[in-house]
């Protein structure tokens, strides 16, 4: 594999972006909105809502205002316009995807806030817009994105190529920075529900209630923004707005212990209609595993079958649209009840973990281990690494070993961080040799900062962003390559180049690091006490420099003395 | 005196060369008061690896040494063991010829005899190459010792009064690091000494001879800043290295004043203090050089002590650079008051700063506060060091004073 034909895929081919989104001519917005349920082997179970709205409008065209919106929220409408935003992709975790036991996700995203923006070729200050875009989007998520700034915000070189039109590849119009302590509650779901047409009133929104979707153990709510091409020849182009919420039940808490799922134990509510906005509402269950694994009622005649995240999967769809998915009580409630302990789980392909290794509070040493489970094919990852500025990297230290032995990366892009002003930023391209575990190593040093600058638990630590890793990854499945308006969205969301391979992107954990702290009660002291050093010096030279020295007579008894007098009237020498 | 000169010599290449292959070399060279972020190895690798990666090493806030060093390092980063012991080795030169330019009055006891005088030079040699301050400092690989050498080097030049060669010399440990131009005074105030030109400010001959000298430093000093800016290709290592120096962005503790004032000072107050604090460096020129200008050594001895005092980024190589004059000074020994509480106070510091060091960062049982109040009384004991020097010289000088002016009265 090469650099660019990894970096080429992510940026999409205008045609096969046409094809995924054919749209009935005439209309102006469109909605859909889906949920995949997928039970996972460990009893828990997971949940993904989508929710897509295609906005005809070009704000590529300069000098075109836009005051009428349907479906589109106005909020998110008019930040594009006024910022000249050309993608824009937010996400609010909390907790973090245990890869190795619920497999790939549909949707990444790291523990906390992450935010990354393409701007449009024609913007002159993007440090400019991009702090004003923070603060903006902070106002309207309730979210305290304004602590994003220059000192946690890069410019990745190749990992964060545009997910949807535009060749544009000058990193100097992508800004990516990510919040790792930023906490995701009940205040940042309100809004977001907001965005969507039917509110929280109708359609598959009605089951988002948090006092549910909080009680699990990862909670994911995304807006992913970008333009995309409405026909094959990509004569015209709409806004594609995307709302993505995944969650994670846990089977013992959340659970109580017994393997059986239904809509109402996970949302404490049950669909009874589709939003009447949407041209199609659907839920999608996963019983690949069925019936070995579990069974679902109530039953349905319609399949689907999907090739998503290299793998052949079979769906039971269930219609919202039409009356008969909701039967005789006017309510749809699914039930998933485990037979008994299923196999094993296909293990994924590409998995990545981190830690901070070493003692005390002076140095320390980031370790990335990236496993690859492909058993006999080896291909190339991104990984990309921002560390704040307060951790000094020493980038001669950085090795990379696959199977004990080295494995120099073939393209390494490294920008040093400046103090108060920007953060390291590490992108390397590793090929990863098939069945092996990769470990890449770097020492940092801790510095000591102003007392101001430490947060107000300052033993806590400071947190560390997630790495990325980036890879297209071998498909043990074709994938399929051509779109039909049918496609599910869940298979939408990444754009598919080639049949053999995949798109994954693998977040890792956050680190958490503890700084040298000084004594936060003795400004007014330490001040004083070294004035007083400083003055000692000071006084001293003051000292010796304006002071004459004098030999000092000493004094004669009192016989000299008299004798001296006499002597002194006679005319003769004295005595001493 | 060659052959006791070997002796130490071999025996101080032997220590550093044992040191260098044992597994202290890297214990040493990541103790805080041994490197400081000016003069570390760790960070000059780490530049010479951003260069291969091409990447410039002033992009980043690792890397603060001048360009003539990298490229220094860039050929000889194999061998830089040996560029530090080599560099040792010349400042063991300097200071054997230094001392042969003394006063050479003879008077009753106060004076040494010449036979004392004869084994001073050994004498600064053994203080300076087995001092464990050096020691620690050379196998450390710090670029203090490369910085101790220029200095030496100059020091030697002005006393055998090659007014040329001192202005490049001080001109390049001026481009290595802004403090030794305080070292101009005294190196003038010598060469009008030796070529007997009187100090007043009203003859020609003091301004003629100032302005050449000045000139020829100045002079030199642009063509090597010129010369970095050529390998470089940028001005990028003016505010990375001086302007690191003069604002002390980097708060790393080390054995000086500056890391934990500017960590406890008030936002408002910094660039006030920043000013005071390095002022004071620079400020006690003019006054010492009025009232010294009859001992120009003494006065270069007296610049280096303030210069490693009060420096934002101080290690201690820079304190075994001063403490290497002291012997030179020997008469005084008699006359040095408070001389042991002074000594054991220091002592004591250097021993209590890797405890007090290990507690705060690896035990987690102390915290910055002790640390810095060792810093504190070892940075007090060395301004009681070399004031009580000064002013037991200024009493002597007085005494001699007055008994030669008694025996010219009593003849």
């Amino acid at each position: 594999f090469r650099l660019s034909s990894l970096i080429g895929h992510i940026s999409t081919c205008p045609s096969l972006i046409g094809q995924c989104c054919q749209r009935h001519p005439g209309s102006v917005d469109e909605f859909q909105e889906e949920l995949v349920i997928r039970p996972l082997h460990s009893g828990d179970i997971y949940a993904s809502f989508q929710f897509r709205t295609l906005w005809d409008t070009d704000f590529l065209q300069e000098g075109q205002k836009v005051s009428h919106y349907r479906l589109f929220p106005k909020s998110l409408g008019q930040v594009l316009s006024k910022f000249s935003v050309r993608e824009l992709h937010i996400s609010f975790t909390q907790g973090f995807w245990r890869t190795m036991q619920w497999g790939q996700p549909f949707i990444p995203s790291p523990p906390g806030a992450e935010l990354w923006v393409w701007f449009h070729d024609t913007v002159s200050d993007v440090d400019g817009n991009w702090k004003e875009l923070t603060n903006v989007l902070s106002g309207i998520f309730c979210a305290s994105l304004n602590f994003i700034d220059l000192t946690n915000t890069v410019q990745p070189s190749a990992s964060f190529k545009p997910l949807g039109l535009g060749n544009a590849t000058d990193h100097r119009f992508l800004r990516y920075a990510t919040l790792p302590r930023e906490i995701v509650c009940t205040e940042n779901l309100t809004p977001w529900k907001k965005l969507l047409p039917c509110g929280s009133k109708a359609g598959l929104a009605v089951l988002l209630k948090s006092e549910k979707l909080f009680h699990s153990s990862f909670h994911s709510q995304a807006v992913h923004i970008r333009p995309v091409c409405q026909d094959e020849q990509c004569t015209s182009k709409a806004w594609e707005l995307r709302q993505t919420l995944n969650v994670v039940f846990d089977l013992y808490t959340a659970g109580q212990g017994k393997k059986e799922w239904s809509l109402f134990k996970m949302f404490s509510r049950t669909l009874t209609e589709a939003c009447p906005l949407a041209t199609s509402s659907k839920v999608y269950v996963d019983i690949t595993d069925n019936p070995e694994l579990f069974e679902l009622s109530p039953a349905t005649p319609l399949l689907s079958q999907a090739v998503v995240l290299g793998d052949r999967r079979t769906y039971s769809v269930f219609d919202l649209t039409r009356a008969e998915t909701f039967g005789q009580l006017r309510s749809l409630n699914l039930l998933l009840r485990w037979k008994g302990d299923g196999g094993e789980m296909l293990r994924p392909l590409l998995h990545a973990e981190r830690y901070v290794a070493g003692f005390g509070l002076q140095t320390g040493e980031i370790h990335t281990v990236i496993y690859n489970n492909h058993p006999y094919r080896a291909f190339p990852v991104l990984l990309m690494d921002s560390v704040p500025w307060y951790l000094q990297l020493y980038i001669h230290t950085l090795t990379v070993t696959s199977k004990s032995r080295d494995n120099k990366p073939s393209y390494i892009h490294y920008q040093p961080a400046k103090d108060r002003h920007r953060p390291h930023l590490l992108e390397m391209l590793i090929q990863l040799p098939p069945h092996s575990m990769t470990e890449v190593t770097v020492q940092f040093e801790r510095a000591l900062l102003k007392w101001t600058e430490y947060t107000p638990d300052p033993n806590h630590g400071f947190y560390v962003g997630s790495s990325v890793v980036s890879a297209l990854v071998p498909s043990m499945v074709a994938m399929n390559t051509n779109f039909t308006q049918d496609q599910p969205l869940f298979s939408s969301f990444v754009p598919v180049k080639e049949e053999s391979s995949y798109f994954v992107r693998v977040y890792t954990e956050p680190l958490l690091v503890n700084l040298p702290t000084p004594d936060f009660s003795m400004p007014y002291n330490v001040i004083c006490l070294t004035c007083t050093v400083v003055a000692v010096g000071y006084g001293s030279f003051y000292n010796l420099l304006t002071r004459t020295f004098q030999v000092d007579e000493p004094s004669l008894p009192l016989a000299k003395r008299l004798a001296n007098l006499i002597r002194r009237i006679r005319g003769v020498p004295l005595l001493t | 005196m060659a052959a006791p000169l070997t002796l130490l010599l071999i025996v101080a290449v032997t220590i550093r060369a044992v040191l260098f292959r044992s597994s202290l070399a890297e214990l040493i060279s990541a103790r805080v008061e041994v490197v400081s972020p000016l003069n570390a190895w760790k960070r000059v690798v780490e530049g010479l690896a951003l260069l291969d990666l091409g990447v410039s090493p002033y992009s980043g806030d690792v890397f603060h040494e001048t360009p003539l060093m990298i490229y220094l390092f860039h050929f000889t980063v194999d061998y830089a063991e040996i560029v530090f012991i080599v560099s040792a080795y010349f400042f063991r030169k300097q200071k054997y010829a230094l001392e042969s330019d003394r006063y050479s009055a003879d008077c009753l006891e106060l004076l040494r005899s010449p036979k004392e005088m004869f084994y001073i030079p050994l004498k600064v040699a053994m203080f300076y190459l087995l001092n464990p301050f050096t020691i620690l400092s050379c196998v450390a690989k710090s670029t203090c010792g490369l910085n101790n050498a220029i200095i030496a080097l100059f020091i030697f030049c002005t006393l055998k009064g090659s007014a040329l060669l001192s202005g490049i010399l001080l001109a390049l440990a001026t481009y290595q690091s802004i403090y030794p131009l305080t070292l101009f005074a005294p190196a003038l105030l010598f060469f009008l000494q030796r070529l007997y030109i009187p100090v007043n400010l009203r003859r020609s001959s003091f301004w003629f001879f100032t302005l050449q000298y000045a000139f020829m430093y100045v002079g030199s000093l642009v063509v090597i800043t010129g010369l970095s800016f050529f390998l470089l290709g940028s001005w990028d290592f003016i505010p990375s290295v001086y302007g690191f120096i003069f604002s002390v962005p980097d708060l790393t503790p080390n054995i000086g004043l500056f890391w934990y004032f500017f960590a406890e000072m008030f936002e408002h107050f910094r660039l006030f203090f920043s000013c005071v604090f390095q002022f004071n460096v620079f400020f006690y020129t003019i006054p010492l050089s009025i009232k010294l200008k009859e001992h120009p050594v003494f006065l270069i001895f007296m610049q280096i002590a303030i210069i490693s005092i009060f420096k934002s980024y101080p290690t201690v190589g820079d304190v075994a650079l001063y403490m290497a004059f002291l012997p030179a000074w020997s008469h005084l020994y008699r006359f040095l008051r408070n001389i042991f509480l002074v000594s054991c106070v220091l002592l004591a510091c250097s021993a209590l700063f890797p405890v007090l060091w290990h507690l705060w960062i690896y035990a987690g049982s102390a915290n910055s506060n002790f640390y810095y109040a060792i810093t504190l009384l070892f940075n007090f004991g060395q301004v009681k060091v070399f004031t009580t020097t000064w002013l037991t010289n200024c009493e002597w000088k007085n005494r001699w004073r007055n008994k030669v002016s008694l025996f010219i009265n009593l003849y």
